[in-house]
């Protein structure tokens, strides 16, 4: 975790209200795993006054790259900026997915909806390389809420897709992909990331299946470094459940610690 | 380089800049981005005797320049603070001033009793102004005979200095400093948040789960700055100012109109080095003026 105050935009790709933007900063590149974060500071000026926390979407030595959707002021800021801009970045954050030499030769299914795929998409290249088995489904309400599906596709991990509206792949929920995915066999490990209502049905499949899934959570976050307490979550522990910070223990946690609402 | 060292009397800081409790967690969470040792000091997350689970989310709403949180004082209590934290906070050179906090009066001299039986604390900052853990914001500093009584009782027990810090959710700031002080306060810090809410305009609901939370950052500064300077104008003891700071310029502000010293807070949320920011701009704030000594400009405050 650091602070690179001179992380510069190399390349800004937008569909509709998604965007991918890459940028070069091998301090934080260098030590993200799959499933971190970063804090960014999307203006200089106090307004909006916080930075956003976004998952990151893809890294290496040289640097990492960001999706998210424009989803307010911030977002809608940052999606602005432009190649060779500079952005002041704090990262990589928080505990990842559990990705280990374990996982060599198992099935592994990522379960991504919207603009949940961002975290999936690294996750994935390092799973295959890895050695492990691995199905990508990825839904989202229409088409162009699955904009992902080329990259993944380019890294060897073409997507199951689903749109709630069938404009694009089968129509219906990516729980009923996942459905599907089960009746051809158990998975060993499901990691998932998307809105809460899908990560809470996938979360009741997986746990009738008795398949292990991580989740990653999202959450507004006041300063992503453990010192707010604002983004808690309420999460099992060995002494009961608490108001857990999603920055610090997350965003990704084991399925059967998560008190999802019903 | 100007000479920045602040002495409130009671304690003496190696700079008049202080991290602000509830910002800065335990301290330790904020070792990968600074040197604690280079703040004036830091006063860490407030502390009740037992550990306090904090209210439900969403805690947190982002208003226009500023920050309503309703966190509700979760925390691990005295004496896991005590055990776990403590040990890697002593010998650091630099102030640790632990926020204390209480549901009645007697728990209050419960946490000051338990942590005088240890080392590695400088002071204590009474916190009987946070708004956001009881229904309407009701805290024992909206009053000056419960500020009073509450500060009296705690000074009553304490080895250690007191600052007594206050809520800006009163009529008149001016009566309520002046009874902390009537009461022993060695010093009284403020502003804590003001009370605010927000709404969510498509559901019709409060946006946070606790309906109230208190604003803090930039958006309050000018209002925190003209409590800051009634108070420094109403009392002998060393006042700490704070609300919004996020620079040098706005430390100096705090200064001018009369506190000894200051606290970032917010700031440190958006900038986890932005204590040092400010310290490096106030100094260099004094370097291009040819003051060489900061306290030389505490209160210098011009009112005709």
């Amino acid at each position: 975790m650091t602070i690179d105050r001179n992380a510069r935009i190399l390349s800004v790709e937008t569909w509709d209200d998604y965007v991918l933007m890459r940028l070069a900063s091998p301090a934080v590149g260098r030590g993200a795993r799959p499933g971190q974060f970063v804090m960014v500071k999307v203006t200089a000026e106090p307004f909006p006054l916080l930075r956003r926390p976004l998952s990151i979407h893809d890294a290496g030595a040289s640097g990492f790259s960001l999706f998210f959707k424009v989803c307010g002021l911030g977002t809608d800021i940052l999606a602005r900026r432009r190649p060779g801009d500079v952005l002041d970045v704090i990262g990589p954050l928080g505990t990842g997915f559990s990705v280990s030499e374990e996982f060599r030769g198992k099935r592994v299914l990522l379960v991504g909806g919207g603009r949940g795929a961002a975290p999936l998409y690294f996750l994935g290249r390092e799973l295959k390389a890895l050695g492990a088995r691995v199905g990508v489904l990825y839904g989202g309400r229409c088409v162009s809420d699955i904009p992902l599906r080329h990259e993944f596709e380019a890294a060897g991990l073409a997507p199951a897709c689903s749109t709630d509206d069938g404009t694009f792949g089968f129509r219906g929920l990516v729980t009923e992909l996942l459905a599907d995915e089960a009746a051809r066999g158990p998975a060993d490990f499901v990691f998932v990331c998307g809105p809460e209502a899908m990560m809470s049905a996938v979360a009741a499949k997986v746990r009738e299946q008795g398949v292990p899934a991580e989740f990653s959570l999202e959450s507004m976050m006041g300063c992503g470094i453990g010192a707010c307490w604002g983004c808690v979550r309420r999460v099992r522990s060995r002494d009961g459940t608490g108001w857990t910070k999603i920055c610090e223990e997350g965003p990704v946690f084991a399925g059967d610690r998560i008190v999802w609402e019903d | 380089m100007a000479d920045l060292t602040t002495d409130l009397g009671f304690l003496r800081l190696k700079n008049p800049v202080i991290a602000a409790s509830g910002t800065f967690g335990y301290g330790t969470e904020f070792e990968p981005y600074l040197d604690l040792e280079k703040l004036g000091g830091f006063v860490v997350k407030g502390l009740y005797f037992e550990p306090r689970e904090g209210n439900p989310p969403p805690r947190l709403v982002e208003t226009p320049s500023g920050l309503i949180n309703a966190v509700g004082l979760q925390g691990v209590g005295v004496e896991a603070f005590a055990d776990k934290v403590l040990p890697r906070l002593k010998g650091l050179d630099t102030a640790v001033i632990v926020n204390v906090c209480g549901a009645d009066e007697d728990e209050y001299v419960a946490v000051v009793e338990f942590l005088d039986g240890h080392e590695g604390i400088a002071a204590y900052e009474l916190n009987i102004s946070c708004p956001n853990v009881k229904a309407e914001g009701l805290c024992p500093a909206l009053s000056p005979g419960t500020t009073h009584r509450l500060v009296k009782k705690v000074k009553g027990v304490s080895r250690r200095p007191v600052i007594t810090k206050l809520s800006p959710n009163v009529t008149d700031i001016g009566e309520i400093a002046r009874a902390a002080e009537d009461a022993g306060a060695d010093a009284i810090s403020l502003v804590n948040t003001f009370l605010a809410m927000a709404v969510d305009i498509e559901t019709r609901r409060p946006k946070l789960a606790n309906v109230f939370g208190g604003l803090s950052g930039p958006a309050i500064r000018p209002l925190a700055l003209r409590l800051v300077f009634q108070v420094a104008s109403r009392v002998k003891v060393p006042v700490i100012g704070m609300g919004g700071i996020m620079s040098g310029a706005d430390a100096l502000e705090f200064l001018i109109a009369g506190a000894a010293a200051v606290e970032v807070g917010t700031a440190n949320f958006v900038d986890p080095d932005a204590s040092l920011r400010v310290i490096r701009e106030v100094d260099a704030w004094c370097d291009a003026r040819g003051v060489s000594r900061l306290r030389d400009v505490v209160g210098t405050i011009r009112v005709s």
